[in-house]
């Protein structure tokens, strides 16, 4: 990685423009392909996004970190079996398999306001991360309200929609998923929270949620996200309703003045 | 009616789409569907059987209802019955022998594409190599205008993929400029707008047509919004250079993406219109991609590749100057691994290209798909090999907006200097004019800016220290 070799260059003169962006921008190049150092930032990249979808997310640590919060959990699994059908198979995602339904049954109390899934879907990274200090933000809000909450639903090999059969099961009036998204090669551990006003089974579709995206280190806060839901949560109340007729209208992201500017018509 | 033995049993084949799926080479999306062949064995008797399907009964057996349908009347009506005489005798294992000969020229695959449907080239697709499929694109040429050529021989057009995670101006254009100056964008530089509503795509359209100005780029831009808003655009008075649509194969699925052919009909009249092009008139810009119709849940029970192929029809009905196949952005549950993705993205170009269509390809993939680098690298060099008219340029092959990998301006740089290939010929003269390359296609000195930008970017450099 000698940047003197004449043959060699790290950086382009140009690389005060990565000010500007996030993309991977004035490289450099070695002849005219990547540098060795530019090819290596790139596969630590890809291998923390790989491993956040890979790695299997350790539920009875999540369980046990709750309890020590204060909370209830309980273990669900989709119908999906392992990583691979997880992966090929969204439709199995989106189910419960029979176990997880028959313990649901013998767990359902009185009718519950809101459920709380949390699901890996295609980050453990994310839920490792954030599911905790999201929740210890969350839950206290949610039991200001006197909401009946039941247990926090934690779904392996579980998608979006597996949040519907969950609520619909204790006749939940909202209901909350939280789960790990498709990783970036510079977000790996973004969480997403998905909101539904009276979910049911095979009938909510995609146009019938709220999301909230991009929660993780470089995204949104956890606070930012919260004010989002609960704004979210109170108009559903008020509408009796969520999706595309339930507007987000929190708040409005103010960018730097120089982005505003295209300085290439100077 | 479709029938075979084979190893003492029997293969009965009910319907035409039956036995095309069931010939298809194996890819998740087709497992999900539940359209798929059931083992090995199944899909070598379906392809036996498809083999021997003379290419006329695609003519007399609609894969999707024609009265159901307005993309498979689309292909029966605009059939071309003249240029199919010359084929109409073959069945679909014939065509593969006829378009490997010799008598499968340049000029004949030109002549006999509009008697080609979309279902007669996803079905003798089903029965080629990798080697097939890029040996007879190879064959096709497809040339398109609009600022500068596309498709001669020996080219290789990149479209400069700008994109930026809230549609910032500057960060928009830090992209551009480097891409710019690594040799990108003849194709088209080519923006997703973070949100997809009027106010944004009229800004970036703004910006993008101020700077192919001011620079006198001979090259085109587009802002990939919805067909609808595009238009609102146009007769607000913003200047539109191609008309962007994410299209599919059947009617159904493009309901879902909120288009009808009289929409792109319409869409397609007023960019001509505008008569923004300088030496052509291809104006429009489609993007396709295997399993976009079973995602939507419009796949009327084809396999995915054959819904794909029936995108092309829509695409050639309105002679866009790019077709891009976005092959492994959709996700493993369509494609899998890089095996599915990279004979995914042949067999489309090949099949883009038979039906007369100037095909890129988005050598891409997510990270939950089994794919790396190196998968792209091999897609990357065989779409490159089979002639393909352009590939994405996303710096460093990392789309910070839309969360995938593509292809980086180095990946043009390095597939044009393994191959000898060169960009659209007026983009090379004003690359090789502003000294961004020399004469033999290669980069200049790596620690000068050309005089181009070399003004506005040390501004940059003494304003920004303000803010800082």
């Amino acid at each position: 990685m000698n940047t003197n070799n004449p043959t060699t260059l790290d950086l382009d003169p140009w690389h005060s423009l990565t000010h500007f962006t996030p993309a991977r921008i004035a490289l450099g190049r070695a002849g005219m392909s990547l540098t060795t150092r530019a090819y290596l930032e790139f596969q630590l990249a890809h291998a923390l996004a790989r491993d956040a979808v890979n790695t299997p997310l350790d539920f009875e640590k999540l369980a046990q970190q709750l309890i020590i919060h204060g909370y209830q959990s309980l273990n669900l699994e989709s119908q999906a079996k392992d990583q691979a059908m997880y992966l090929q198979r969204p439709d199995l995602g989106r189910i419960l398999n029979s176990m997880s339904i028959s313990c649901l049954k013998q767990s359902t109390p009185i009718a519950a306001d809101t459920v709380i899934v949390v699901a890996d879907g295609l980050s453990s990274k994310a839920l490792e991360q954030h599911a905790i200090p999201f929740l210890n933000l969350l839950l206290p809000e949610l039991q200001q309200k006197d909401y009946i909450l039941p247990a926090v639903c934690l779904v392996k090999h579980g998608r979006v929609a597996i949040g519907d059969a969950i609520a619909e099961i204790y006749a939940a009036r909202l209901c909350i998923v939280l789960i790990g998204e498709r990783p970036g090669l510079s977000s790996p551990d973004s969480l997403g929270i998905y909101f539904t006003y009276k979910a049911k089974a095979g009938k909510t579709t995609d146009a019938d949620r709220n999301c909230i995206s991009n929660i993780h280190s470089n995204g949104l806060t956890y606070q930012q996200a919260l004010n989002k839901l609960l704004f979210l949560i109170d108009k559903s109340e008020k509408l009796k309703l969520s999706g595309v007729n339930l507007k987000d209208e929190s708040t409005n992201s103010t960018i730097e003045q120089l982005q505003h500017i295209n300085f290439l018509l100077y | 009616m479709y029938k075979t033995h084979l190893a003492h049993l029997v293969y009965n084949f009910k319907t035409l789409r039956n036995l095309m799926a069931k010939a298809t080479p194996a890819r998740s999306g087709d497992y999900l569907a539940g359209v798929a062949a059931t083992n090995n064995l199944e899909r070598v008797a379906a392809q036996m059987v498809l083999a021997d399907v003379p290419l006329k009964r695609f003519l007399n057996e609609a894969l999707v209802p024609y009265e159901l349908d307005e993309v498979t009347r689309l292909i029966i009506d605009d059939h071309d019955n003249v240029a199919f005489s010359a084929i109409s005798h073959l069945t679909v294992g014939d065509f593969r022998n006829w378009l490997l000969s010799e008598q499968a020229s340049t000029a004949t695959l030109t002549k006999i594409a509009p008697g080609l449907t979309p279902e007669m080239v996803a079905a003798v697709s089903k029965i080629m190599r990798i080697q097939d499929l890029i040996l007879v694109a190879k064959k096709c040429r497809i040339i398109t205008q609009f600022r500068n050529t596309i498709g001669l021989e020996n080219r290789l057009s990149t479209r400069l993929q700008p994109n930026h995670p809230t549609d910032s101006p500057a960060g928009v254009a830090a992209s551009l400029v480097d891409g710019l100056l690594y040799g990108c964008g003849d194709a088209v530089i080519g923006i997703n707008p973070a949100s997809d509503n009027l106010e944004a795509t009229s800004r970036l359209l703004h910006m993008l047509s101020d700077v192919i100005e001011r620079y006198q780029i001979p090259t085109q831009s587009c802002v990939l919004a919805h067909v609808t808003t595009t238009l609102k655009a146009i007769e607000q008075g913003v200047p539109v250079d191609l008309i962007f649509q994410s299209i599919a194969g059947t009617q159904k699925a493009n309901e879902s993406f909120g288009i009808t052919l009289s929409l792109l009909n319409e869409a397609h009249l007023a960019g001509l219109e505008l008569k923004r092009g300088t030496i052509g008139n291809n104006c429009m810009y489609f993007e396709t991609g295997q399993g976009s119709a079973l995602s939507a849940n419009a796949h009327e029970g084809l396999d995915q590749q054959t819904c794909e192929a029936r995108s092309y029809a829509v695409a050639r009905k309105f002679k866009p100057l790019l077709v891009n196949t976005v092959v492994g952005f959709i996700g493993p549950e369509y494609l899998y691994d890089g095996k599915q993705i990279i004979r995914a993205g042949l067999e489309d170009h090949f099949c883009g290209k038979l039906l007369g269509l100037p095909m890129g390809c988005d050598v891409c993939y997510t990270n939950h798909a089994e794919a790396d680098q190196d998968d792209m690298d091999m897609l990357l060099t065989q779409f490159a090999v089979a002639g393909g008219s352009f590939i994405m340029g996303v710096p460093g092959a990392d789309d910070v907006m839309l969360n995938y990998q593509s292809t980086s301006f180095h990946d043009a740089l390095y597939v044009r200097q393994a191959l000898g290939l060169r960009p659209a010929p007026e983009f090379e003269r004003w690359l090789q004019q502003h000294h961004i390359f020399n004469q033999e296609n290669q980069l200049m000195q790596q620690s000068v800016i050309p005089a181009l930008f070399k003004q506005t970017l040390q501004k940059l450099d003494e304003s920004s220290d303000e803010y800082q």
